[in-house]
């Protein structure tokens, strides 16, 4: 069976994000992008389970500007078969980008999809559960473990109380959590094949989806800074502290 | 005007994170905020419900459909309903996380994810990028859907109301998911989420039985235990105990990091704390910065002086 797995460019996990003067967003330019780590986390899966002969061809999708193409190309790095950007320069939210891909993913067919449960910049954790409500498909989220047998799928969920596992319908959209797995790095070998693998463009015009966005951002700020940075030297003190000067004990 | 919120439960008592939804929900829709619960053999939960100060009425819909709150099963029932509510909101826990967002893309509406203020009726403030920035929204969609960040409205009373009980009708099974089972942790001590005191642990505690060193030091307070993303990831506790940007967003009048650097990542889970007290061996560790009272030092010499200490002081 076929698997699709959405990418997301991102600003790098491991930048501190600078709030523009303006308010009109976070500093993108001259800052290192990266594909959201629960979308590699994704892609992984999706690699493993191709390795294990369960899923036959593996299609990355990402939506976005054209710079897209690189976190498309860093997932066939990884091993996937090919890519397909829908290219656009317009503000996307998740419920946009869930009728796109659910625009690809009836010309794809695929019957297994996995993304990120969350990606780290907006951090809005919707576009699977949006996703799976538009195709009428089960959604698996915040998966920690994944198996495949027979047009079902047995997911273990992280939950707020511990660990839950459903069984659900093929096809299907399975959103990731961190235990999942460990991400591969791609080696130098598979980055040179990956620049040989196709790479589909089309547009959210061409998909025939409307991608105003719903929601109007009026401002970004920064939020309140703590104050921070007072040392104790004793656990006696910090205890006298805890007691007599901050009253939380 | 009125807000509709998706009670949390486990078809026995309701979860205290449902009052923080209802406290955003009375910003929003004032006496106009009626509570659904949806479950199993829930009575109980409704009646929970019923009791909370400030509730219009609660709508109950129980059936074996919503035992175990499959989204594919609950989503439809509140679309149903949505017609009679200007506002949807569900605490954003993992359960409100997994069902909302099904809920508004059904509605054709975007959801408005993890707020953490209310500016008015169609304009909500929530974090982004882990914290470190704050989003101001506005929504053009007829129906609001809604997470809430429940560290950000403090609790409303759970008793004083006497709100009416209404059954709704089920809309069945999807047939498209079932539960399997659940694995979930027990303990004697608070859950996070609504914790007074919570201390948590890093990759520095070494091993998942060294956490008996936090917990000690946890029982003299009646504390809650967490941990980074590094010490899950180590095996050293489960995941329910991740503080974090993808774990759980605690607010406690103290938090005691214990071995934690203090990546962006846990910072968000964590910073709103009235009182933050960092606990590691190196000095230069971010965490330092943004703790009220720091202490540099060999967290296996400090903790069990810290448990002798608040003995000692109790």
């Amino acid at each position: 069976m076929k698997a699709l797995v959405a990418v997301k460019r991102v600003i790098d996990y491991n930048v501190k994000i600078r709030v523009k003067a303006d308010k009109t967003g976070v500093e993108t330019a001259n800052v290192k992008m990266s594909m959201n780590p629960f979308d590699e986390i994704a892609v992984e899966e999706a690699l493993r389970l191709r390795e294990a002969g369960t899923v036959s061809e593996i299609i990355v999708v990402s939506l976005g500007v054209a710079q897209c193409q690189e976190t498309i190309r860093t997932a066939l790095a990884m091993g996937a078969d090919r890519g397909v950007l829908v290219e656009t320069n317009a503000e996307l939210q998740p419920l946009a980008v869930a009728k796109l891909l659910k625009a690809v993913i009836l010309q794809e067919n695929p019957e297994i999809v996995i993304i990120g449960k969350q990606a780290i910049d907006d951090d809005c954790n919707q576009t699977g559960q949006m996703l799976s409500a538009l195709l009428g498909w089960p959604q698996a989220t915040f998966a920690s473990k994944l198996k495949i047998s027979d047009g079902h799928a047995e997911v273990t969920r992280e939950v707020d109380g511990g660990l839950e596992t459903i069984a659900i319908k093929l096809p299907a959209v399975i959103t990731t959590d961190l235990r999942l797995n460990e991400p591969r790095y791609a080696s130098l070998p598979n980055i040179m094949r990956a620049k040989k693998k196709p790479i589909v463009t089309t547009t959210p015009d061409a998909l025939g989806v409307d991608v105003t966005p719903r929601l109007v951002v009026l401002k970004v700020e920064e939020p309140p800074k703590r104050q921070g940075g007072h040392k104790v030297g004793s656990v006696a003190e910090l205890v006298d502290k805890l007691k007599t000067e901050a009253r939380v004990i | 005007m009125a807000a509709l919120v998706v009670a949390e439960h486990d078809n026995r008592a309701l979860k205290p994170a449902t009052l923080n939804a209802l406290a955003a929900a009375k910003e929003i829709a004032g006496q106009e905020v009626d509570v659904l619960v949806a479950g199993k053999d829930c009575h109980a939960v409704a009646e929970a419900a019923s009791a909370v100060a400030g509730v219009r009425k609660v709508l109950l819909a129980d059936d074996a459909a919503y035992g175990h709150g499959l989204a594919e099963n609950v989503a439809p029932l509140l679309v149903k309903i949505a017609s009679g509510y200007s506002h949807l909101l569900a605490p954003a826990t993992t359960s409100g996380k997994n069902l909302m967002p099904r809920v508004a893309a059904l509605l054709d509406v975007m959801q408005i994810s993890d707020i953490s203020a209310v500016v008015s009726p169609d304009t909500f403030v929530r974090p982004i990028y882990a914290g470190n920035a704050l989003q101001t929204v506005q929504s053009k969609d007829p129906i609001k859907v809604i997470t809430v960040r429940g560290t950000a409205f403090p609790p409303g009373e759970a008793t004083g109301g006497s709100a009416p009980i209404e059954t709704v009708e089920a809309t069945g099974s999807t047939g498209l998911s079932e539960f399997v089972r659940a694995e979930l942790s027990k303990s004697e001590r608070p859950e996070l989420t609504s914790a007074r005191v919570i201390i948590s642990g890093g990759r520095g505690m070494q091993s998942g039985d060294n956490f008996h060193l936090l917990e000690k030091v946890a029982d003299k307070l009646g504390a809650a235990v967490g941990a980074s993303r590094a010490a899950v990831d180590a095996g050293f506790v489960p995941n329910d105990y991740q503080v974090g940007q993808t774990g759980k967003i605690v607010a406690p009048e103290l938090y005691i990091a214990v071995g934690i650097s203090g990546a962006i990542q846990h910072l968000a889970g964590m910073k709103d704390s009235k009182v933050i007290v960092a606990i590691n061996k190196d000095e230069e560790a971010p965490i330092f910065q943004i703790a009220d009272y720091g202490l540099v030092g060999d967290l296996f010499k400090i903790l069990p002086e810290l448990e002798a200490e608040l003995e000692r002081r109790q």
